[in-house]
């Protein structure tokens, strides 16, 4: 008996198999590359701001406060996508938002911000792409929430959604308020 | 002038059956056609699709071979087109002129690029992939060549930014065993199946010892 029902075992198992299989692709995106980067110190950068060229904004000047950098560009049709998005649902988040244009000309990107308004309180411009190499960017746009120690604590890969921003991003910006909130409690 | 063409084409054409993309007709078909006296002219590769009783110049073309005619003009086509495809088709590898100082770093340089992973495009190498970033990142491990670093340092700097993925060989480490080891408990599991299989078989036949079983040839 127990023979005779030794396939069937096996089928259902392998059944179950491909159907989590199926489950788990609909559910995530397989595309997207973890970053080793979370929970680790933001890589430094210093990179001229896109509106005064010659002013540079560093990695250090944001210690103190939690922000935002999303990495975009003018190239980039997935970034116009987000764009409502940045300015209807993040910014009232009242996080500091910190645009780096990735490999992209500044005057495309100022033509850019000109045509669909600007979501950011600083944009910085990395012309050749070498700091988002450092951070690990690979496509735009993609988000770093980055915590007030400079530590990275959450990567978005592509465009925000209501959705991601509800399910992802919110609770991480309020483990890291909560956090804060118990080191003023010490 | 014509008489060349339609044998560059027929040469083509054999060569295409040669590598199984149409399927070949009795070489029979050819000579039929050769002996009619028909070798040369623009029609004598359509003949071997005819009927080997009819000559195509004293019957009026019956629907079968207008039929092998149209698929030989599709065979024609195909046979100057695919060329076509190919020449316009671009280099397999996309280069870079970077300026190495000889062949050996070279080498080195497009070693270490095929061990690495696009992002961009997840299923080709840095040496392969013609995006944006793959450029980048090339010029990134060109650079790194270039102060001195070594292969494993390069490899470690691209590790920390994208993950052990960017790497195509997967590291040797706890978190990977199960995706290096389980092939081989998968073949042990199939050698104990088999195994179990063979003895309750041999135990069957009657007085078989499984020994005997396994070291005879009876499978």
């Amino acid at each position: 008996m127990v023979n005779r029902l030794l396939p069937l075992a096996i089928f259902l198992a392998l059944v179950g198999l491909l159907g989590f299989g199926i489950y788990w692709n609909t559910h995530h995106e397989m595309t997207e590359v973890p970053s080793p980067l979370i929970g680790k110190p933001a890589p430094p950068f210093t990179l001229p701001l896109l509106y005064e060229p010659e002013k540079t904004l560093s990695g250090k000047d944001l210690l103190g406060k939690p922000y935002l950098l999303n990495v975009f560009g003018s190239w980039c049709p997935t970034c116009q996508y987000e764009h409502p998005i940045l300015t209807g649902q993040i910014k009232p988040l009242g996080i500091k938002l910190i645009g780096l244009d990735w490999k992209d000309e500044p005057d495309d990107a100022k033509r850019w911000i000109a045509q669909f308004g600007n979501p950011y309180d600083v944009v910085i411009t990395d012309r050749d792409g070498r700091s988002g190499i450092d951070f690990g960017v690979y496509m735009a746009p993609e988000t770093f929430l980055i915590d007030a120690e400079g530590i990275v604590r959450y990567k978005r890969i592509g465009m925000f959604t209501p959705e991601n921003i509800r399910d992802e991003l919110l609770p991480k910006i309020a483990e890291l308020t909560s956090a804060k909130a118990k080191q003023v409690a010490r | 002038m014509r008489m060349v063409s339609v044998r560059a084409i027929r040469g083509r054409l054999l060569s295409l059956f040669a590598s199984g993309l149409v399927a070949p007709s009795p070489p029979s078909a050819l000579s039929m056609g050769e002996r009619a006296g028909v070798r040369g002219k623009w029609w004598a590769v359509t003949h071997r699709f005819s009927s080997a009783t009819r000559h195509p110049l004293t019957q009026p073309s019956p629907p079968s071979y207008r039929w092998g005619r149209g698929l030989s003009l599709a065979a024609c086509f195909f046979a100057v087109a695919m060329p076509l495809v190919f020449l316009c088709a671009p280099p397999a590898h996309a280069i870079d002129p970077l300026p190495f100082k000889d062949r050996a770093e070279e080498v080195r340089f497009q070693k270490l690029a095929k061990q690495l992973r696009c992002l961009v495009c997840q299923n080709q190498d840095l040496a392969d992939s013609d995006a944006d970033l793959a450029k980048d990142l090339r010029k990134q491990v060109y650079d790194m060549m270039q102060s001195g670093k070594s292969d494993d340092e390069i490899k470690d700097y691209l590790v920390a930014r994208y993950n052990d993925f960017v790497l195509y060989d997967p590291p040797f480490k706890p978190g990977t065993w199960l995706l290096w080891f389980s092939p081989f408990a998968f073949v042990l599991i199939g050698v104990f199946v088999v195994a179990r299989i063979l003895r309750s078989r041999a135990q069957q036949a009657g007085g078989v010892r499984p020994a005997d079983t396994e070291s005879g040839d009876d499978w």
